[in-house]
Parts: structure tokens; sequence; C-alpha cells
């Protein structure tokens, strides 16, 4: 028997990883997959409590967000590829064309 | 220590090593390496926690789907291997101080505020494959049907949405 502390502090290690590459890394690639390992993490936590109470809706929950990271990841590299071509760089400090 | 807790360990540790190798690797084709491992080693936590179907929709989706368009853009882009960009130097530390904090922080408060009681479900009491797929269906169908539904009208608009975003128009002069 695995206590479920184990798990829940194991998703907090990797959801923190995964903020330390949003706010380090300055590749767009990189801060989107550390954006996956986030939502990764909070899955694996909603598993485990969701092991822990007996319930099906756990899981359930964790099969849209899994279609909803599908859709972002469409959607986020297309947009990735048009900065690419038009900046011919996808470093997030060179894309601040918005600053005022 | 029990067979179950050297499991969980040593998938732990191969977690956290393979999500640290993802955010230090220069590379960006060696970061999406990683993390189609670490989804490997997460879709074995769901297996242990007695959720086959989610362990085989994080390899089918994550790990194949998902992580191959990333691969592919970064081919695409010819982006694997960046110039290192000079960042400002008190920004790393501190990052690395917030997060350590926020990571102490999450743990605290997920302990000791959201803890439902008891322990995790043996693996082997739930293991049964084809039950846990019929209880998944049967819920998913009957009481999360609009849900699935709005769902799948989610999935074709981001499909509509990056097709709009990578499509050139016929004849368009535009840069």
């Amino acid at each position: 028997m695995i206590p479920i502390n184990y798990y829940i502090v194991l998703s907090a290690i990797l959801f923190t990883i995964g903020v330390t590459g949003v706010l380090t890394r300055r590749n767009a690639l990189i801060i989107f997959m550390s954006i996956e390992l986030m939502l990764n993490s909070s899955n694996l936590a909603i598993v485990a409590f969701s092991s822990a109470i007996k319930s099906f809706s756990g899981q359930i929950f964790v099969f849209f967000v899994i279609a909803v990271a599908a859709a972002e990841v469409a959607v986020g590299l297309a947009l990735i590829v048009e900065i690419f071509k038009s900046k011919h760089s996808i470093d997030v400090d060179q894309i601040s064309s918005l600053k005022g | 220590m029990s067979l179950d807790l050297i499991l969980f360990l040593l998938l732990a540790l191969a977690a956290i090593a393979t999500a640290l190798g993802m955010l230090f690797s220069r590379n960006a084709v060696y970061s999406a390496l990683f993390l189609v491992l670490n989804f490997a080693t997460v879709a074995v936590f769901y297996l242990l926690l007695g959720a086959p179907f989610i362990a085989m929709a994080q390899i089918t989706v994550y790990a194949g789907a998902i992580m191959v368009l990333f691969l592919f853009v970064i081919m695409l882009l010819g982006a694997d291997a960046l110039p290192k960009t000079e960042v400002l130097p008190w920004q790393r530390p501190l990052a690395i101080f917030l997060a350590a904090l926020l990571a102490v922080e999450a743990t605290f408060l997920l302990v000791t505020k959201a803890r439902p009681e008891g322990n995790v479900l043996q693996p082997e009491a739930t293991i049964n494959t084809m039950d846990n797929l019929r209880q998944l269906g049967l819920a998913l169908f009957n009481q999360y049907l609009l849900p699935f539904e709005v769902t799948s009208i989610l999935l074709l608009v981001a499909m509509v949405g990056a097709i709009t975003l990578t499509h050139k128009e016929k004849g368009a002069k535009k840069s």
C-alpha cells in the first residue's frame, strides 16, 4: 500500500519542474513542453485522488484533460510555426512587438 | 520496505530525472525525447493506480501523437540547436528559488488540506482491465455524454484553427 501523500509530493515536484522550465527557458518549444509537463503532473494528482476515494470521475476528468491538451498543442504549434515564419526565431525575448 | 514502495520510488526517481533532463537539455530534440520517457513513466503510475485505460490513452495521445507533433515542428523549424541567449543575471536564481517555494507550498497544502482518507488502491484489486473499461465507458456515455460531445467540437475547432493559421491564400501576396 502506497500512501497517497507520496503521489501528491511527486506530482508537486513534477509541477515545480514545469514551472521552472517556463520561467527560465527562452525557447518557445521548451516552454510549451514544460506546460505539457505541468498538465501531466496535475493529471497524476487527479488520478491518485480518484483512486483514493474509489471513484471513476477523476479518470474521466483526466480523459477530458488529455483531449483538451491535444487541441491546445495543435493550435499552439501552429502559432509557433507562424511566429517562426515572420520572425525567423522562436526565442520568446524576440517576440516583443506588442510591448508598448 | 515492501515491493510496491520500492517500485514506486524507482519510478518516481525516473520521472523526476527525465523531467530534469527535459529542463536542462540544450538540444530541443533531446528535451522532447526526455519528455516522452517522462510520459511513459507517468503511464506506469496510472497502471499502478488502477487506471489502465488512462495509461493507454497517455501512451497513445501524449507520447504518441503530441510528442510526434512536437518533434515534427522541431525538425521543421530546424530549431534543434538554438544559440545560447543571455538571460538577465538575476532571473535564473530567482526563478529557481520561487519554484522551490512553490514546491514546498503546494506539497504542504495538498498534503494537509486536500487529503482524502486512506491509501491508494492495491494494483491487483483494480487491474481487471475489462471491468475498468466497461465502467469507464458506461459513465462516459451516460453521465458525461454532453462534455464528451463538447470535447469533439473543441477538437474540430482546434483542427480548423490550426489549418487556418498555417494555410496560405492562393494569390495573396503577403510577405
